[in-house]
Parts: structure tokens; C-alpha cells; sequence
């Protein structure tokens, strides 16, 4: 009986795998995994975004589809295979949780190629990218050294993975390049997206003394609450401007638009290839919200250190870069940290108040 | 004239047959209208969602993947609520059974440890689930302590315990600091059924849990006394039945199959332990359970049925390109006509005129 019903599962199996085959279609297929809802703002909005200028960019020539919610659990691995079934030759998976799923289903179909975010597995027909936003998070820092009246920084962190520490360390070394004494005090939100938990966070920050409020988590809600305390405040990921017009001094804001663009590009003209991107400002990786609510030397001065690290005259993790318990760190890049160091950042740089969670 | 809501002196069998019937055809009407609304075609549309699936084996091995930790929790969660013991904490027990059978994985990774590893995992992740079940049972029956909050409250506790170990002392060396354990050796590894596919050994414990709940409620002493202790306590123990017995065991039954489900998860399709192994299995078993009028063998289809809705709903997006929050609707507007038409069972519509007397006695 068991026999019987496996046999005919493995039937089936063949059977669809050669119809799916035939009915491929001539347009180039390209899929999308999404994390969240699309909404109208935040990680997922912006990777939306990216696949709306695919579509204008390509037309006619290709064909997107995407699956949004798929939560980084056991779903995620079906939800990729589903959209290989469904005849996808390019596939972006646009979250670190899809790594292990994405490199499952990348080694279980060899002729079509995955595109994931910010992860570091890689395959023959599995590439990563990621953008270097803690070039940002410098400029970003320099601008709250300059508009603190406090001294004290409040950032509210997601999760303390590299990414993010690296991410706070180079705010640190961007605000000490401008007043040395400066202080950040850090909340772990421990989420990405959690409106209530990040307007609180907000709220205590600025209760214990913070002036600028900072995040590496996704909703407007910590800017809300600084635009309604009067305090001044960054966007992530989007623009934020109208949740606080006289608050946001500027926000990073991920493109994927014309990493996407190269990559479908590619496809098509047959030049694709396994690749690891890290870009930054000097490839529109991410680019600079309008510098706002600042006076305008301050703004002279963050347009002046944005063309400075675009050109790569400036990095933002120059040697020497002193560890919180105040060893100098090995300088592997020459004159600044290499890749490796940043992408693996497990350590806080000196002037941290706080120490590395789980450490 | 008034429309009034009665009980009916006994239930009707017409109903009880007819009730998921009418449930789905309003269910399907319903979203017929809701997808033309949309500019879809409905027809089309719903072929997607509840045909196609099942017409390959690809989509049916998913959705036996889909179903497995719904079934095994469920079917746990029906002896609980049959004895009238409200365990709503399978999600914890379920997260606790991943744990326990993570850290066997964990402690004999990269060393030459034999086949006895996974049986050992299945064992424990059942044992610890089964304990930490039973410490919201210890509460109610020795100090009357309501289980509804207490096992709600701990499936927390096990999601910030979870959180923390594979953050802190089981983090992956090698995973630049991602809260996740490196990925289990093939020994620590659900097999799978079918060579390339996802359907995993998990599927046949999951049966093997519906049949022997079947067996065990349909057929034995210790079923019987779970019934009677749920239905009517006092004749339980005029009959010798412990009713505080009755709570114990089927908590802890229940949360050794949702700490099975839960290490069978992270064993199998997963591979390694994170956090968010469960999108809310433990909490949408309760549905199916519910659903499967807590029946072993109803919540076998139920499980199954609600796994369709998810991988149609996948398909649907992906074909149709219908938005995720259709299906959600989806599924809700298809519970509120499931437990609405079961109320057709117990009670039926009159008319009557217009009497306050009468209608006091409604409830």
C-alpha cells in the first residue's frame, strides 16, 4: 500500500517535472521573495520598488512575479521551489533568513539562478549582494555630533548581528570625528519591524537624555515620536520625511533598483555569473535622503563626506580603529579594516556605552 | 415576528452532516464574489487554490509537509480539550521539544556518532515537551491555577529561552554571528521519503498519532474516561474517574506529540535550529483541531484542508498573482462559516412572535 502510494508520488513527480519543462515560456520569467507585506514604506516597499524599475526598464521582455509575507521558517524553502516550478529563471530572495532555503533549492536546481540578499552562502548559480550602508551611518553620525545640543545619541538596534554593530560603530566613529566626547545609548528592539516597541524604545531614549534619535529597525514610529517631542531624528530604509517634516535630517534609502536592473540585464544577454556585491554610495548600493533640518554648513559638510567616501578618498573604518576595551585592532585593509572584519564585526569600537549582546 | 436562535433537545444528525457542506458552498460563493470584485475569474481562481494542488505530486508532498506539526499538535490538543483541559500552549511545547532535540544535535555535531542520535532526539524532544507541559497540569490541579494563562504564558518563556541559545552558547562559529546553529549532520537529519523531494519520515509518525488516538478514544477505557471526565466531571467520579489525572495525562501527551512536532520540524525541513522555526503552529493546531471537531481522524482532513488553503493561496499569488491577504480573508471567512454552520447542529432557527418572555430563555 505505502509502496504503492510512493510509486505514485514519484509518477506524478516525473510527470510534472517534463509538462513544466515544456511549458516554459519565452519571456524571461524573474522571481521575487518578500519578507513582509509590500506596504507603502520599509525594507520590503524598497525591494518593490526595485522590481517596479525592472519592469519599466525590461517591458515586454520579462515577466516578475513575487511572494510577499513568506516568513524566514520552514515556509520559505517551499515558497522559492514554488516559484522555480512556476517557470522563474532568475530568482531574488531578499532577506538574510532565506540563505539556507535558497542555497536548498539552489543546489537542487542547477539551471536557474538565485539572487539573495545580505547573506554570505554562496553557489555555482547562487549569488549575494548587499549594500555597504555603514558608509552612510558615518555621514549620519558626523550630522548628530553636529546637531546635538545633548552630546547624547539615541539608536534603537534590530538584531546584534554585523550588519548592525558595524552599523552603530561607524555612527560612533563618524560622531567622534566631529566631538569626541559624544555619547550613544542603544535599545535593542530585537525585531525589525515593531512600531510599538520602537516608538518605545524612542520614548525612553529621549527620557534618558537623547537628542537624535537613530534606527536600524523599519517602521516611521521612532520618527513619530521624535517629531512629536521636538527632537531630530534619522529614516531607515525609506523616505520618512512626512512622518516627521521637521525632525528627519536625512535617511538612508536602499536602491536595488539598478543592482536589479544589471542583474536581469545579465540574464537575458546570457553574461550571468555567481557573484558576491557589496556596493555602496560609489554604485547607488543605497543612496542619501535630502539633507534637512540642518543649517547649511552642516549640510555642506555631509555633502562634503558623502563625495569623499563615493570617491573612496575616506573609510569610514580607517585604521586605527580602537576596540572598547581599548586594544587597536588589526588593520587587514591597508589603511582601513578589510571586508572581512566589517562583514564579521563582533565587537564595539571605544566610546560605546553598552556592550555586545550574547558576548 | 422574530427570528430566534434555539436549542435543540437533541443534536441533529441531518445537521452534523449537512453543516461543513453548507459551510464551504457559502465559503465558496463568498470568495467567488469577493475574487469578481477584484477582477478575477472566480472559477479560475479557485481551481488554482483547490485543484491544481492536488493534481501534482510536488503540491501534494507540500502540503503533507504543511500538515504534519498541525496534525501531530492537534490531534494532542483534542485529548486536552476533550477532558476539558485547555492547553493553549502547544506553540511552547512545541518550541521546547526543538530545543531538547536540537541540543543532542548540537553537543554530537562533527563528531562519529552512529544512528542512535536522531531516534535519541525524537525521544527527548517528546520527554521535554511532555514535562513542560505538565508544569501548567501541576499548577491547575494543585493549586487551581488557570491553564488557559499559565501554558499561554510559557509558550513565551520558551521563545526567549530559544532565542538565547542560539544566540548565545549554540551560535553557529562560523555564521558571522546570526542567531542560528550550524546546519545538523545528516545522523541528527529527519529522513526524508521520497529521493529530492520534502516529504519526510514526519508525515508517518503524524499518522500513526491519528490512528492511535483514534484507537485510544474510540476504543479504550482510558479514551472513554477522557470523554466522560470532559463531559460530565460528577458522573466521572461517581464512575472512579480522577479528573485531575485525566488533566495530567492528556497534557502530557499532548505536549510530548507538540515537542515531537516541533524537533521534527527543525530536523527535517528546517535543518537547524533558529529562531522563527514555527509560524504559529502551535496556535493554528488549535484551529485544526477545532475544525476536526476533535476528531482524530476530522482533524486529519481538517490539517490537510488548511494546508491546501496555504499552498493554494501560494500558487494563487504566484499564477493569478492574487494578493496574500485574499487567502488570509480566505481562510477566515471560511471559519466563520464552519463554526457558524456547526451552530445549526446544536441549536436551529424559529420564528415567534413578539414575546420579551420568551426570549429570555435563549441564551
Amino acid at each position: 500500500m505505502r509502496n504503492g502510494f510512493l510509486a505514485a508520488v514519484a509518477a506524478l513527480l516525473l510527470a510534472s517535472g517534463v509538462s513544466g519543462a515544456a511549458s516554459a515560456a519565452d519571456k524571461l520569467k524573474v522571481g521575487f521573495i518578500y519578507l513582509g507585506p509590500i506596504g507603502d514604506l520599509g525594507w520590503t516597499y524598497q525591494h518593490e520598488l526595485a522590481r517596479q524599475a525592472v519592469v519599466k526598464e525590461f517591458g515586454d521582455k520579462i515577466e516578475t512575479t513575487y511572494l510577499e509575507n513568506v516568513a524566514e521558517g520552514p515556509d520559505a524553502e517551499r515558497a522559492i521551489e514554488q516559484l522555480v516550478r512556476a517557470g522563474n529563471k532568475l530568482i531574488f530572495t531578499t532577506s538574510f533568513g532565506y540563505m539556507d532555503p535558497t542555497l536548498k533549492v539552489a543546489k537542487k536546481y542547477p539551471n536557474v539562478h538565485f539572487e539573495h540578499a545580505t547573506g554570505y552562502k554562496r553557489d555555482k548559480n547562487m549569488s549575494t549582494y548587499s549594500a555597504r550602508w555603514y558608509q552612510g551611518r558615518y555621514i549620519q553620525g558626523q550630522i548628530a555630533a553636529r546637531m546635538s545640543r545633548a552630546g547624547v545619541l539615541g539608536y534603537i538596534g534590530s538584531f546584534p548581528i554585523p550588519e548592525v554593530i558595524s552599523g552603530i560603530n561607524a555612527t560612533i566613529l563618524g560622531a567622534q570625528s566631529i566631538n569626541p566626547n559624544v555619547k550613544v545609548k542603544i535599545i535593542w528592539a530585537n525585531s525589525w519591524f515593531d512600531p510599538p516597541k520602537e516608538a518605545d524604545a524612542a520614548k525612553a531614549l529621549i527620557d534618558q537624555g537623547a537628542d537624535i534619535i537613530m534606527q536600524h529597525t523599519d517602521s516611521p514610529a521612532a520618527m513619530q515620536i521624535a517629531a512629536e517631542r521636538g527632537k531630530l531624528a534619522f529614516g531607515q530604509d525609506s523616505e520618512m520625511i512626512k512622518f516627521g517634516p521637521q525632525s528627519q535630517l536625512t535617511s538612508i534609502l536602499d536602491t536595488w533598483a539598478p543592482y536589479y536592473i544589471s542583474r536581469v540585464k545579465a540574464e537575458l544577454d546570457g553574461s550571468w555569473k555567481e557573484q558576491d556585491t557589496w556596493g555602496g554610495l560609489e554604485t547607488k548600493m543605497f543612496e542619501m535622503a535630502p539633507y534637512t533640518n540642518m543649517p547649511d554648513d552642516v549640510k555642506k559638510m555631509a555633502e562634503e563626506t558623502q563625495a569623499a567616501i563615493t570617491a573612496g578618498k575616506l573609510h569610514p573604518f580607517k585604521c586605527p580603529v580602537v576596540a572598547q576595551d581599548g586594544t587597536t585592532v588589526e588593520c587587514k585593509g591597508g589603511d582601513h579594516l578589510d571586508d572581512g572584519q566589517i562583514l564579521g564585526m563582533n565587537f564595539y569600537v571605544k566610546g560605546v556605552d553598552d556592550k555586545v549582546p550574547g558576548k | 415576528m422574530q427570528l430566534v436562535l434555539e436549542k435543540r433537545a437533541e443534536q441533529s444528525t441531518a445537521a452534523a452532516l449537512v453543516s461543513p457542506l453548507v459551510a464551504i458552498a457559502a465559503t465558496l460563493a463568498t470568495m467567488s464574489l469577493l475574487l469578481a470584485l477584484l477582477g478575477k475569474n472566480p472559477a479560475a481562481a479557485l481551481i488554482v487554490y483547490f485543484v491544481d494542488p492536488l493534481t501534482d505530486g510536488y503540491s501534494l508532498q507540500e502540503i503533507a509537509v504543511k500538515a504534519t506539526p498541525l496534525v501531530m499538535i492537534a490531534v494532542g490538543l483534542a485529548l486536552c480539550y476533550l477532558a476539558n483541559a485547555w492547553n493553549i500552549g502547544a506553540e511552547g511545547q512545541f518550541l521546547i521539544g526543538a530545543v531538547a532535540g536540537s541540543w543532542i544535535a548540537v553537543k554530537t555535531q562533527g563528531t562519529d556518532a552512529g544512528h542512535w542520535v536522531l531516534p535519541a532526539m525524537l525521544a527527548s524532544a517528546a520527554i521535554a515537551g511532555a514535562l513542560y507541559a505538565l508544569i501548567p497540569a501541576i499548577g491547575k490541579v494543585r493549586f487551581g491555577a488557570s491553564e488557559i494563562l499559565t501554558s499561554l504564558m510559557l509558550v513565551y518563556v520558551a521563545e526567549l529561552f530559544l532565542d538565547y541559545l542560539v544566540r548565545g552558547p549554540w551560535r553557529d562559529p562560523a555564521g558571522f554571528n546570526f542567531p542560528t546553529t550550524a546546519e545538523f549532520d545528516p545522523v541528527a537529519t529527519v529522513p526524508v521519503l521520497v529521493e529530492g523531494g520534502r516529504l519526510h519520515l514526519g508525515a508517518i509518525l503524524a499518522l500513526l498519532a491519528v490512528a492511535a488516538a483514534a484507537v485510544l478514544l474510540g476504543r479504550t477505557l482510558k479514551g472513554f474516561e477522557i470523554r466522560v471526565v470532559g463531559a460530565a466531571p460528577r458522573a466521572a467520579r461517581f464512575a472512579g474517574f480522577d479528573p485531575d489525572r485525566a488533566i495530567l495525562v492528556t497534557f502530557a501527551v499532548s505536549g510530548a506529540l507538540a515537542g515531537l512536532a516541533g524537533i521534527i520540524e527543525v530536523a527535517g525541513p528546517i535543518g537547524h535550529l533558529q529562531p522563527g522555526i514555527s509560524p504559529g503552529y502551535g496556535f493554528t493546531a488549535i484551529i485544526v483541531a477545532f475544525l476536526g471537531r476533535l476528531n482524530p481522524v476530522g482533524i486529519l482532513i481538517a490539517g490537510l484542508f488548511l494546508a491546501l488553503t496555504f499552498i493554494g493561496g501560494e500558487q494563487a499569488q504566484i499564477a493569478m498573482k492574487i494578493p496574500l491577504d485574499v487567502t488570509k480573508v480566505f481562510q477566515g471567512i471560511l471559519l466563520f462559516y464552519v463554526l457558524a454552520c456547526d451552530s445549526l447542529i446544536l441549536y436551529r432557527f424559529r420564528f415567534i412572535s413578539k414575546s420579551p418572555g420568551v426570549l429570555r430563555g435563549t441564551g
